[in-house]
């Protein structure tokens, strides 16, 4: 079991002191997977999240990538915080964000090489923010900046790419360069987990689900998951489901706010 | 230009230069991490607990530098001790230190009154009294400051950006605020003589935040804060050798008014930079998707 590749989580509990946020987690996610974390407000998403990077502060049970120990493949797992987590005025342009991405390779005393420039370059392509490569972080609109830091996740070749709320704020143009982007990791062997909000757009992108709330409700392909009895188990009250033929429209409670917010149908 | 030379003929004012611009140089550069860091509350903390450090070195004869280095360096692991635990937040540590410090300083002066006379120095700065040695250990101190800061420079930008980036990467994170909150101090502590406790705050934030206001990136913020310390400083001496005004504060004095200038006329962040590109185009995106869609959620 523990050969086995991919990333895989073992009878694990996560919190912050206070009693575990998470319980009993264990899941196996082969490489190649696109995995949408979906679950209510203090769920534990960001949590699992962060327990996969080695930073819930209390962590119980055995995370494996490839077998191995995630303590010892740090350097293999990417990371894409959540927007309010960035101090968005600090003196840094695009580029040298991205750069970060880097410095593990660069390493101590070390200027980023010919080839590190060249990582950022194509990683800025990539994400089409060549152009505003120059532009400090808080001059760029919130999708800019958001593919700003899928770039420094992109220059860090990771193996495992965590993303928390990606879609959080950010125009279409950004959200479908973005599920563009993540398939193409994905169909290279990348394991990616994204926690976010937008149930119909995960179920839409997602290779399988993880329904969290405090313990994982359920974990398979959306086929299977995005089902009424699971909806209920894991967000309560707090969801409308309305079905329509055979589509399934999911209203989460207070979700949607805004004119421009509406329902996305698939 | 008899006004700008006449003064150079004194000894005393060639070693007040000498030390105004080691230490503008040095404030102003670390200053850079001051501001992005939000660090000038602790800096605050630390300028005024090594008061009691001074005292006590005083009292016990010993070397006030380093009365001044063990006292700053206690405070602000003292302070990094108590905010660890999460219960009592940084600032509310930052300020039982702070003023625990200074009333341990304040008694402790009290007991010998012979003292008093000697030790406002410290409060208020004395840079006429600045010896070749003072400035031989600032420019030491000065250049090993600036030699960490260039050699941890990726690692003290990516600590001070994204911790959880560096904390997920394996990067020391602790340790690397620690050696942060050294250098400040060591700065701290040297630059006490020239300009006073009450003072070396103003040099380690002024500077650095001006610098930012007309710069957006992080190293020409440094050396631009280095810059305009240096320079304040000097100006800010001869302004007050021909006032006959005290040298700290007139130097303070103008750092602040360079501040404002910049606040108000900065092409990019000052108020009437701001005032002329009101409606900024914004490339790419659709503003309307902008905002934050994620804050209200699961009341």
């Amino acid at each position: 079991m523990s050969a086995e590749r991919g990333l895989a989580l073992q009878d694990v509990h996560a919190g912050y002191g206070a009693g575990p946020v998470l319980e009993g987690v264990s899941i196996a996610i082969p490489p190649g997977t696109l995995v949408g974390v979906i679950g209510p407000n203090g769920s534990g998403k960001s949590t699992l999240l962060k327990a996969i990077l080695g930073l819930a502060p209390e962590v119980s049970g055995t995370i494996t990538l490839d077998g191995r120990p995630i303590g010892t493949q740090r350097d293999r797992v990417a990371y894409v915080p959540q927007r309010e987590a960035v101090d968005w005025s600090f003196p840094v342009t695009a580029e040298q964000v991205v750069m970060m991405g880097r410095f593990p390779r660069i390493g101590w005393l070390r200027m980023p090489g010919v080839d590190d420039r060249a990582a950022v370059r194509d990683a800025l392509d990539r994400v089409a923010m060549a152009d505003l490569r120059h532009r400090q972080i808080g001059g760029l609109s919130g999708g800019q900046q958001q593919r700003v830091f899928l770039a420094r996740a992109l220059v860090q070749e990771a193996s495992v790419l965590l993303l928390d709320e990606p879609m959080t704020g950010v125009d279409q143009t950004t959200e479908q360069l973005v599920v563009n982007l993540l398939r193409e990791l994905r169909d290279t062997g990348t394991t990616i987990l994204h926690a976010t909000h937008d149930l119909e757009s995960a179920a839409d992108v997602s290779d399988l689900l993880c329904f969290v709330n405090g313990r994982v409700v359920a974990f398979g392909p959306p086929a299977e998951t995005f089902t009424p009895p699971i909806l209920h188990a894991t967000f309560g009250g707090e969801l409308l489901i309305v079905h329509e033929g055979d589509h399934t429209h999911v209203h989460g409670g207070g979700h949607h706010h805004g004119p421009d917010d509406g329902p996305r149908a698939g | 230009m008899s006004w700008l030379t006449d003064p150079l003929a004194y000894d005393f004012v060639l070693r007040a230069l000498a030390e105004v611009v080691v230490m503008g140089a040095t404030c102003g550069a670390i200053g850079a991490y001051v501001i992005v860091r939000r660090l000038a509350f602790i800096g605050d903390a630390i300028s005024h607990a090594v008061f009691p450090g001074i005292v006590l070195a005083y009292l016990a004869g010993a070397s006030i530098l380093g009365g001044a280095l063990v006292a700053g360096l206690l405070t602000a692991f003292g302070i990094a001790l108590v905010a660890r635990g999460g219960r009592i937040r940084e600032d509310a540590a930052i300020g039982i230190f702070f003023a625990a410090a200074f009333a341990l300083g304040v008694v402790l002066i009290s007991t010998r009154r012979t003292f008093q006379g000697d030790l406002t120095g410290f409060l208020i700065g004395n840079l006429q009294g600045v010896a070749a040695s003072d400035i031989a250990v600032s420019a030491a101190v000065g250049a090993v400051i600036l030699l960490a800061l260039a050699a941890l420079h990726k690692e003290l930008v990516l600590v001070s950006f994204d911790r959880t980036l560096a904390a997920a990467l394996g990067y020391p994170v602790f340790r690397l605020d620690a050696l942060l909150l050294a250098l400040l101090t060591v700065t701290i502590v040297v630059s006490i003589q020239a300009v006073g406790i009450i003072l070396v705050l103003a040099m380690l934030v002024t500077p650095a935040a001006t610098a930012r206001l007309l710069v957006d990136r992080f190293v020409p913020m440094l050396a631009l804060g280095a810059v305009i310390g240096s320079l304040v400083g000097v100006v800010g001496y001869y302004v007050s050798f021909y006032a006959e005004t005290a040298s700290g504060g007139t130097i303070v004095l103008l750092a602040t008014a360079v501040f404002l200038v910049a606040f108000v006329a900065s092409p990019t962040h000052g108020l009437l930079g701001r005032r002329l590109r009101r409606h900024p185009p914004h490339a790419g995106a659709a503003p309307a998707h902008d905002r934050p869609e994620g804050h209200e959620h699961g009341r």
